[in-house]
């Protein structure tokens, strides 16, 4: 069976499930939202002020809900052994990563989705005609998060203190990617919106390396 | 009694699982197997042929269930290797076998038809609707295909683990306490399956530390002790003797 | 034994030779002065780092390849040394920093980023205090301290790509960068001093760590036995 149709039964698995329980996108956007609002009331920014710090505070929230929903993501495949399932059936370990991968980044999109929206209302920051790039920003951005989320997840759930350990993991090693990501949203946002393509490339390359890396270890990340 | 060392694969091992499916053959080579400050086995060697039915006997922590976790290719031995024979050219050891383990290994959240097709899809199986259909039936569960399983009662969840199990016609059956948890209807048709696969020639490696009727059909006795074979009743000798040893102890 | 005696003996002394060529041999700087002089063991320190963080991720990458449980002690090692060298950059950079600039610290990328390392292989350490099982916490922390290590060229990318206030690189960077010769000098004297202070620090953590898994591995054997000979229990044994 290949790689790919593997991740994609997989997806198909993990979108199932998520959508009958809905709890994991239920925490990631109520989080991310309540995170927004309350900067919002907080320091009441002006437009100004909103330009200049919305970027971090956009990719903040990501950040924090994002590693709210990636803990369960390998920790869920404990109940019943189901990862076991998985790893006896005719599929690689990259395939079953990957399809994670995927549904995480599913999940992650959806709260982007219905977040940067409010975002833009709460702050009076305009989205027109940037939408296209944004898009591509918070893209590249998320895959970062979600590959390495992803990883640490399957590394975390074999520790004591999981919910604790993995943003301690993925924090400092999302930094450089946090950096990037604040910038090149900030370009965008500027008066003269402008699309810095050497941060966008400095994105793009943050993913391949850790996809790459993620593709290469798997195995070592699956094994008993 | 022993079925043959080597067997030519049918062309399609996603073959309807009521179909003879011939057996897979596996040896384990001086298998030991540490976890840190436990050595779980020791120095193992075994071979097993196509078709034998083995029953693996021994206390809790004598080694049973690490060594059905290595068979399946969950876990590599800290030493020695496992050789599977009798493999197709296309085939892989972990499409030709299956698991009952010590958890059901469903998603709760699924339900009983949604979990079957999930791993029908994943090991390859043809005619999907039809076969997890068919498994349903079989294991009495047709009526609640549609509802998830953390509904099911315990007999129920073992049932369903079963036909997991067995839906993709696997050559290889590795139970690890198969009968715990089955209701009266649920061991009476696991008993029925078994003596079917049996005489089918799947080969079939069966653990258990207490007494159960299927243990009869078994070809074959081995005890393990602290990770090593106490007693090894032979592909061609008589397991009573062994079997006998352990309801005097239980 | 004789020769540890000898050899830290010689370290020690090459330590004080160091001090005292950075503190009066040297040249005095033209912009900043004399309190420049932390520079030496500051970027000394930071070179060990990188050094150590160096060995812990050619230490994961030969555990991964050969399995060798010598390899992840090596690394465990490696990395507490270099927290500690990172420790000491990152305590004596703020030292240097408020005399001459001003502020004891700033988020500017090149402190931000190396904060970030040091963070790094806490949580490595970490991630491995929380871990019992020794060959998963080998592989896992093994893939963990990869990953950390290839962030840590991005995390540089990002801090030339950052307008920052930090010094610009003075080595490798663009015009009015480049030192007296006699600051290299006395530079390479501290590196070495505090590289021949961190290598047998890492040999004998190293050490112990292996010898812990010795013990473990001799407690095996024993327990082993009492269960063979099943007359009496390990507990007697020990």
């Amino acid at each position: 069976m290949s790689t790919a149709r593997a991740a994609a039964i997989l997806l198909g698995k993990e979108l199932r499930l998520e959508f009958r329980t809905r709890e994991l996108l239920n925490a990631t956007v109520v989080f991310a939202i309540v995170v927004v609002v309350l900067f919002s009331f907080a320091f009441n920014p002006t437009p100004d002020e909103s330009r200049h710090y919305g970027p971090g505070l956009l990719w903040i929230a990501f950040l924090f809900s994002g590693s709210l929903m990636l803990h369960p993501s390998f920790a869920r495949e404990q109940s019943n052994d189901t990862l076991d399932a998985l790893r006896m059936a005719p599929v690689s370990a990259f395939a079953i990563l990957l399809g994670k991968m995927l549904a995480n980044f599913i999940f992650l999109a959806l709260a982007e989705v219905v977040l940067v929206p409010v975002f833009a209302v709460l702050y009076n920051v305009s989205l027109a005609g940037i939408v296209g790039r944004l898009v591509l920003v918070l893209a590249l951005g998320s895959i970062g998060i979600i590959v390495t989320g992803t990883v640490f997840s399957a590394i975390s759930a074999h520790a004591r203190m999981r919910e604790l350990l993995l943003p301690l993991l993925m924090l400092p090693i999302l930094a450089p990617l946090l950096i990037a990501a604040v910038e090149a949203t900030s370009a965008l946002f500027a008066r003269q919106p402008y699309l810095d393509q050497t941060w966008v490339a400095f994105l793009a390359g943050f993913d391949v390396v850790f996809l790459t890396a993620s593709w290469l270890l798997c195995d070592f990340l699956m094994e008993e | 009694m022993a079925g043959p060392s080597s067997v030519s694969l049918p062309q399609s091992a996603s073959a309807v699982a009521t179909a003879p499916v011939a057996g897979l053959g596996i040896s384990f080579e001086k298998i030991d197997k540490r976890f840190g400050s436990l050595i779980a086995l020791r120095g193992v060697s075994l071979n097993i042929a196509a078709g034998e039915f083995v029953a693996l006997l021994g206390h809790n922590g004598a080694g049973k269930t690490t060594l059905l976790r290595i068979a399946a290719l969950l876990m590599s031995p800290t030493a020695g290797r496992v050789r599977f024979n009798g493999l197709g050219s296309a085939e892989s050891p972990k499409s030709a076998t299956g698991m009952v383990g010590h958890s059901t290994l469903l998603y709760d959240e699924l339900t009983a038809e949604e979990n079957l097709s999930l791993f029908a899809k994943l090991y390859g199986v043809r005619e999907i609707p039809d076969r997890v259909a068919q498994a349903l039936a079989d294991c009495g569960l047709a009526s609640r295909a549609g509802s998830i399983v953390r509904n099911f009662s315990r007999g129920m969840r073992q049932r369903l683990a079963i036909a997991r199990a067995l839906l993709h016609g696997p050559r290889l059956l590795l139970l690890d306490e198969p009968a715990a948890g089955l209701d009266r209807q649920g061991a009476a048709w696991f008993a029925e399956t078994l003596a079917r696969l049996r005489s089918s020639g799947t080969t079939i490696l069966m653990s258990t530390h207490a007494r159960n009727e299927s243990l009869d059909l078994a070809t074959r006795a081995i005890s393990l002790s602290a990770g090593r074979i106490e007693h090894d009743s032979g592909p061609d000798g008589d397991p009573r003797p062994v079997l006998a040893a352990l309801r005097a102890e239980a | 034994m004789k020769y540890r005696i000898a050899g830290s003996a010689f370290a020690a002394a090459l330590i004080i030779f160091a001090g005292y060529l950075a503190l009066y041999v040297a040249p005095v700087d033209i912009r900043q002065g004399q309190i420049y002089r932390i520079f030496y063991f500051h970027i000394s320190a930071w070179v060990s780092t990188f050094i150590a963080f160096g060995i812990v991720f050619l230490s994961n990458i030969a555990y991964l390849a050969t399995r060798g449980q010598r390899w992840d002690s090596l690394g465990a090692s490696a990395a507490e040394v270099g927290v500690a060298c990172c420790s000491i950059g990152l305590i004596t950079g703020p030292l240097w920093g408020k005399p001459v600039w001003g502020i004891w610290w700033t988020w500017d990328a090149r402190l931000t980023t190396t904060f970030i390392m040091w963070l790094l292989y806490i949580s490595y350490l970490m991630l491995r205090g929380l871990m019992e099982d020794p060959r998963r916490r080998a592989s896992l922390s093994a893939v963990f301290g990869i990953f950390a290590f290839l962030d840590v060229p991005l995390v540089y990318m990002s801090n030339r790509l950052f307008p920052t206030q930090h010094p610009g690189p003075v080595f490798f960077g663009g015009p009015d960068s480049g030192v007296d010769p006699r600051m290299v000098h006395v530079l390479l004297v501290c590196m070495l001093a505090i590289l021949l202070v961190m290598i047998p620090v890492l040999v004998d953590r190293y050490r112990i760590e292996v010898m812990q898994g010795e013990v473990e591995e001799l407690r095996q054997e024993i327990e082993l036995r009492s269960l063979d000979s099943q007359s009496r229990p390990a507990k007697e044994v020990l």
